[in-house]
């Protein structure tokens, strides 16, 4: 029902298209239905009177019939499609509007390709749903209605027959399509585990052929296969009743009626051309029943998709910007105070746990620790990428929450750690930093970040990217990605791992370049200590908090972690700074 | 008919191939299949006799043959009664050789795929594979459930129609030919245009598509430069053109019902007319009429319906077709005959084996396994053109640890896959213990080769399992062995099932350093003499690194190891260092000697130079 709700809100301007398909629909299947009283005319009073001027006029209505029911049916397929693909593109929109407003919290909770499906494939299933279903939905009922109609104004005695054998096939059919509905359930499980098994074995392979697993892995099939066979044919056992079930009672009233009719006929309660008429309407009335339980079997498939599209649509964005949020970010400074964050609200543990911090504007200040310590979580909360789950971050003097969220993130620049460029240009990439920067400002940034070294031999700012940024290689993406943040002039920076694909001579003059930023606060985050050395506060992170905090030379002299990992990596390599 | 789906149907190349092979599936369940033919063609004649019996009914009422009528009745009821019967058989026995038709299909596809290399795997992505056995087997179950027998009783009606038509009366068929098959012209002819159409939509719908995937990949990075309002207005285009593309394509193939429709209305009306003027002049009888009329309102259904399931048919074709050719891929070439044997498993092997405890079976003999490994001249690329190697020789002796340093792409995890045979090599010999690796049969090459990857993929089951992957029949006591040499016992222990805690999803509920234990555990219980280590430890930092190492090093202990490192702090203590650069190895030795070189791998070192 929700479901209905939904389409029926998200048609929108197109309702009226969707309205007026409906009533082509609806007039043509009235039309349809005439015909066959014309037709009993022509019999009765044509050919049983000889009256030949009945029988030519009646033909000529039935072409004007044919001729009207064109004219309908051809709205129809205009209106429908507008409405359908109207109701696509809608959809489509809706969601990827709503997806701009979701926070990190809500992209993770739908994984990524789950989300393109959502907005693809779904919305395509709902479309072909309405496209292919609203004729049926209409045409059955509205068949169903006049054909009794039409058959008790023939013949009310001969009409008591559909009484008495449409309900009981509505029984039937209902009963089928009742039982069979829950199973389309229980067989797309069984079908979800097939998936699985499949996707399992398809990320696996390496490992499976390495372990020559292939046989293992073929049993596991075998059994989700097994198991699938099974449902599947206990599922559509049940559902093919319905061709026996409808032949059924199509055959039944048609003997009852040739029976019964036949009988009038011999009494004289009944003309010929009536009894011809009604044969036609017992086709048409079985089939509308037909139609009806075909559309819901089919319908049963697209609430999946729909139910898909509403969860998106439904999922509140987790971040949202405060009404009259500032719009000014005063300084860089960053203050930490009792911050706790886990990412789900049911998770067990916190992933930052207690942790205060006090940066100054302009400084410099390096985040250490092993993977899984919480380094990435603590920066991203700065954006607001991330809500604290207690305590409070605050930029600039104020509480995060408090800005307005464009603003905050204007100010704040990340650097991503998986960090993405896009399909186009060097020039359109940079431009997402500043839609108004110049040459001259793009090229500049790009020096700071040692994106000049290389930008010639790419093409220079119109040198394209090719398909997701793939032009390039890892330390040059994220050359680039830093120039991209520099161009929003921020007041804090944040680069996230951005740097390990850079030989270190060239980490070394980007953070040269960097440091000369005047008023900009720097929070770099390094697995190499060297990245770090030179900050003006360090901050070692362990599992969730803030372990120790000082500058190199007091954390080598006093914190046992920070010598432990400057141990595993000096003389290694990995500092570069073996003499 | 109208359009099923978005897009145009597609066709199969080579129909008559793709069917051969289809019905060669079905021939699996051929009674059932000689079953459904025999019960349908019942179904559809009962369903023609049926209507034709109205007309000696008609005509005994007209008569005042109370008598005939009721005779007419009953015969009709016995027909209809039969009909039904067959209908209810068919369809049930239908859907079991279906199901058992695409039960074999989805094993044999399966059981082939994971019989194909990894160059397959390497071109084909996860997303397409998946596709073959959910949409492609789904189209072909869904055809097989309803548009085989559908389309076997919508030719014996369209045949039995038209029969009984001719015996009704030939010149009202003669009406119902024409008009039949200017809706056959109109469907041909609005087939070929809509086409068209649909292959625009198909662009619109590629492009918007492509767009919205490579956007919300980057959803975060969107957010992150405040994006969002720039995004919408370049997706809010794209899908505006979509919906008009989709509109007129669709407007336009819904055109066919109202046609069909309207053209059978006309039919219905000329025969009424010429029939009753027929009728009027004593050339036919009202009940030849009455039945004829009856026909002609059905003769469109089976029409429509041939059409229709034709249609999904040769959709399902197609699809069958892309399985058959993923069937069709040759699988790994698998001709070695030399096995391995475990020395407690065979008495003459006890003797011969090596220190590892494995043996080879060389014609009969057992030879010992030493773990001897050597290159001689090797050549290597993924693709036709592409060399990835080049003129590679190196050796391993027994119990040496070998390490590869290079940059992405210059040719360190081919080596190793080249060892175990996931490729084949294209020039030059490779050898095991002085056995050429193509004279090894696969299984018992790979059993004797341990691997540890970056990234290890956990199977949903207990953590005792995952370990336990590496050799099904490991005792309980072997698995704890194992995890305690890998250094993960301690970890396991103190989870709330210890080794009975499930993974989730892909090892989400551990730590990536965690993971990485399980995979060297895994390593472990396999036993095996020679061991490749693939970035096993890339992708952890350096502190917990130095914890694993401790795991590591107990694992490779007496065993021949291959090493491949982003980090050169794992590599420093190898036998033999060889640096890579696109595919040759530039510098080899040991680490002091290539310090002293000063060369490629010193600036590496001191961190002159960063691999990428």
């Amino acid at each position: 029902m929700d479901g209905v709700r939904l389409i029926a809100r998200y048609l929108g301007p197109y309702r009226r298209d969707f309205l007026l398909a409906v009533a082509c629909v609806a007039a043509e299947t009235a039309l349809e239905l005439f015909i066959p009283m014309l037709m009993a005319q022509v019999v009765d009073v044509g050919i049983m009177a000889g009256d030949l001027s009945v029988v030519l006029a009646n033909g000529a209505l039935m072409l004007v019939c044919a001729g009207l029911a064109l004219a309908l049916g051809l709205g129809y397929a205009r209106c429908s499609a507008r409405a359908s693909m109207g109701l696509g593109a809608r959809l489509r929109e809706a969601e990827y509007a709503h997806l701009q407003s979701f926070s990190f919290a809500n992209l993770d909770a739908f994984e990524t390709s789950s989300l393109v499906t959502r907005l693809t494939t779904d919305v395509t299933v709902v479309q072909n749903a309405l496209v292919m279903g609203t004729r049926p939905l209409v045409r059955g009922p509205s068949a169903l209605v006049a054909g009794m109609v039409y058959a008790f104004v023939m013949s009310p005695e001969l009409a008591v027959v559909f009484c008495v054998v449409v309900p009981a096939l509505a029984c039937a059919m209902g009963c089928v399509v009742a039982r069979v509905a829950p199973r389309y359930r229980v067989l797309q499980r069984a079908m979800d585990q097939l998936n699985d098994a499949l996707q399992e074995d398809l990320a696996g392979i390496r490992a499976i052929k390495a372990y020559v697993r292939e046989g293992h892995a073929a049993e596991r099939f075998d059994a989700v296969n097994e198991h699938l066979a099974d449902i599947s044919t206990r599922t559509f056992r049940t559902a093919v009743l319905n061709v026996p079930i409808l032949q059924g009672a199509m055959y039944a009233t048609s003997v009852a009626i040739l029976l019964f009719g036949g009988q009038m006929i011999l009494a004289g309660t009944l003309t010929v051309g009536a009894f011809t008429g009604f044969m036609s309407y017992v086709l048409q009335i079985v089939n509308s029943l037909m139609m009806i339980s075909n559309v819901f079997l089919m319908l049963a498939r697209a609430v999946t998709s729909v139910e898909r599209v509403r969860e998106v649509l439904n999922a509140v964005p987790t971040v949202r910007s405060p009404e009259d949020g500032l719009t000014e970010v005063p300084d860089g400074s960053v203050r930490f105070d009792h911050v706790f964050f886990k990412y789900a609200p049911d998770a067990e543990k916190n992933v930052l746990e207690d942790v205060c911090l006090q940066i100054e504007a302009g400084s410099t200040v390096g985040v250490l620790g092993g993977t899984g310590s919480g380094k990435t979580t603590l920066v991203q909360l700065l954006a607001r990428l991330y809500d604290v789950s207690a305590g409070s971050v605050c930029v600039g003097g104020n509480d995060v929450r408090a800005y307005d969220l464009a603003a905050l993130r204007d100010a704040v620049a990340v650097v991503l750690q998986k960090n993405v460029l896009f399909s186009g240009t060097v020039r359109e990439n940079l431009a997402w930093g500043s839609a108004e920067a110049t040459d001259e400002q793009m090229l500049d940034a790009c020096r700071l970040a040692r994106a000049d070294e290389f930008l010639e031999r790419i093409g220079g700012l119109d040198g394209d990217l090719g398909q997701g940024g793939a032009g390039v290689s890892g330390g040059q993406r994220q050359r680039l990605c830093i120039a991209r943040a520099l161009l929003k002039r921020p007041r804090v920076l944040i680069l996230d791992d951005s740097t390990s694909a850079v030989d270190m001579a060239t980490d070394a003059a980007i953070r040269e370049n960097l440091a000369r930023l005047a008023g900009v606060t720097k929070i770099v985050i390094a697995q190499r200590v060297a990245s770090v050395m030179d900050a003006d506060k360090i901050v070692v992170l362990d599992d969730g908090r803030v372990h120790a905090c000082g500058t190199h030379g007091e954390l080598l002299a006093t914190d046992p972690i920070y010598q432990e990992i400057y141990a595993s990596q000096v003389g290694s390599g990995i500092s570069g700074e073996v003499s | 008919m109208p359009a099923r789906g978005n897009a145009a149907p597609s066709r199969p190349h080579d129909l008559l191939a793709t069917l051969r092979r289809l019905l060669a599936y079905m021939s699996h369940a051929r009674w059932l299949m000689l079953a459904v033919a025999v019960l349908v063609t019942v179904a559809g004649l009962a369903s023609l006799l049926g209507t034709y019996m109205i007309k000696p009914i008609v005509n005994a009422v007209g008569a005042g043959d109370a008598g005939a009528l009721v005779r007419g009745v009953a015969l009709t009821a016995v027909i209809y009664a039969v009909g039904v019967a067959s209908a209810a058989g068919y369809t049930q026995t239908m859907v079991r050789a279906a199901q058992r038709v695409v039960l074999d299909i989805r094993r044999d596809l399966f059981a082939h795929i994971e019989r194909l290399p990894l160059s397959f795997f390497d071109r084909a992505r996860a997303g397409d594979v998946m596709s073959y056995f959910t949409n492609d087997v789904d189209t072909v179950s869904e055809a097989l459930n309803n548009s085989f027998a559908n389309l076997v009783q919508a030719a014996v009606q369209i045949v039995g129609t038209l029969v009984l038509l001719l015996v009704l009366d030939w010149r009202l068929t003669l009406v119902t030919v024409a008009c039949d098959a200017a809706i056959a012209l109109y469907v041909r002819f609005s087939g070929s245009r809509s086409a068209r159409f649909f292959s625009r939509q198909q662009a619109e719908l590629g492009g918007l598509d492509g767009y919205v995937e490579e956007m919300i990949s980057g959803q975060k990075v969107v957010k992150v430069f405040n994006h969002e309002e720039a995004n919408l207005e370049r997706f809010r285009d794209l899908n505006d053109r979509l919906r008009a593309a989709g509109t007129s394509a669709q407007a336009y193939a819904s055109t066919m019902v109202p046609v069909t429709v309207c053209v059978g209305y006309v039919n219905y009306a000329i025969v009424c007319v010429l029939g009753a003027l027929l009728a009027v002049q004593g050339l036919t009888d009202v009940g030849s009429l009455a039945s004829y009329l009856v026909f002609v309102r059905q003769a469109a259904a089976p029409l429509n319906q041939f059409t229709q399931q034709g249609n999904f048919l040769l959709t399902a074709l197609a699809g069958a077709e892309r399985i058959f050719s993923v069937m069709g891929e040759e699988p790994e070439v698998d001709e070695g005959e030399v096995r391995l044997v475990r020395a407690d498993d065979v008495e003459a092997a006890r003797s011969a084996a090596g220190a590892a405890g494995w043996a080879w079976v060389i014609c009969g003999e057992h030879v010992p396994l030493q773990g001897d490994v050597r290159f001689y001249d090797v050549d290597f690329g993924y693709e036709e053109g592409q060399t990835v190697l080049e003129g590679l020789s190196l050796y391993a002796k027994p119990g040496q640890k070998i390490a590869f340093v290079g940059s992405t792409g210059a040719g360190k995890t081919t080596i190793t896959n080249l060892i175990n045979r996931f490729y084949e090599v294209r020039s030059g010999v490779i050898t095991y213990d002085g056995i050429d690796v193509r004279d090894i049969e696969k299984a018992s090459l790979r059993r004797s080769l341990g691997i540890v990857l970056q990234d290890t993929h956990l199977f949903a089951g207990t953590i005792a399992d995952n370990i336990r992957f590496g050799k099904l029949d490991a005792t309980d006591d072997e698995v704890r062995a194992a995890a305690r040499v890998a250094n993960a016992d301690g970890f396991i222990s103190r989870l709330p099932r210890g080794y009975d805690t499930p993974v989730v999803a892909d090892g989400a509920n551990l730590s990536q350093g965690q993971r990485q234990l399980l995979a060297i555990a895994r390593a472990a219980v396999a036993d095996p003499p020679v061991l490749i280590l693939d970035e096993a430890t890339s992708s952890i930092d350096t502190r917990t690194e130095a914890l694993i190492q401790r795991g590591m090093d107990a694992l490779m202990a007496g065993r021949t190891v291959f090493v491949i490192a982003h980090r050169l702090s794992t590599v420093r203590n190898a036998d033999a260092i060889m640096v890579l650069e696109c595919g040759r190895i530039v510098e080899r030795g040991t680490h002091e000697e290539l310090l002293a070189q000063r060369g490629e791998y010193w600036q590496l070192w001191t961190g002159a130079k960063e691999l990428d």
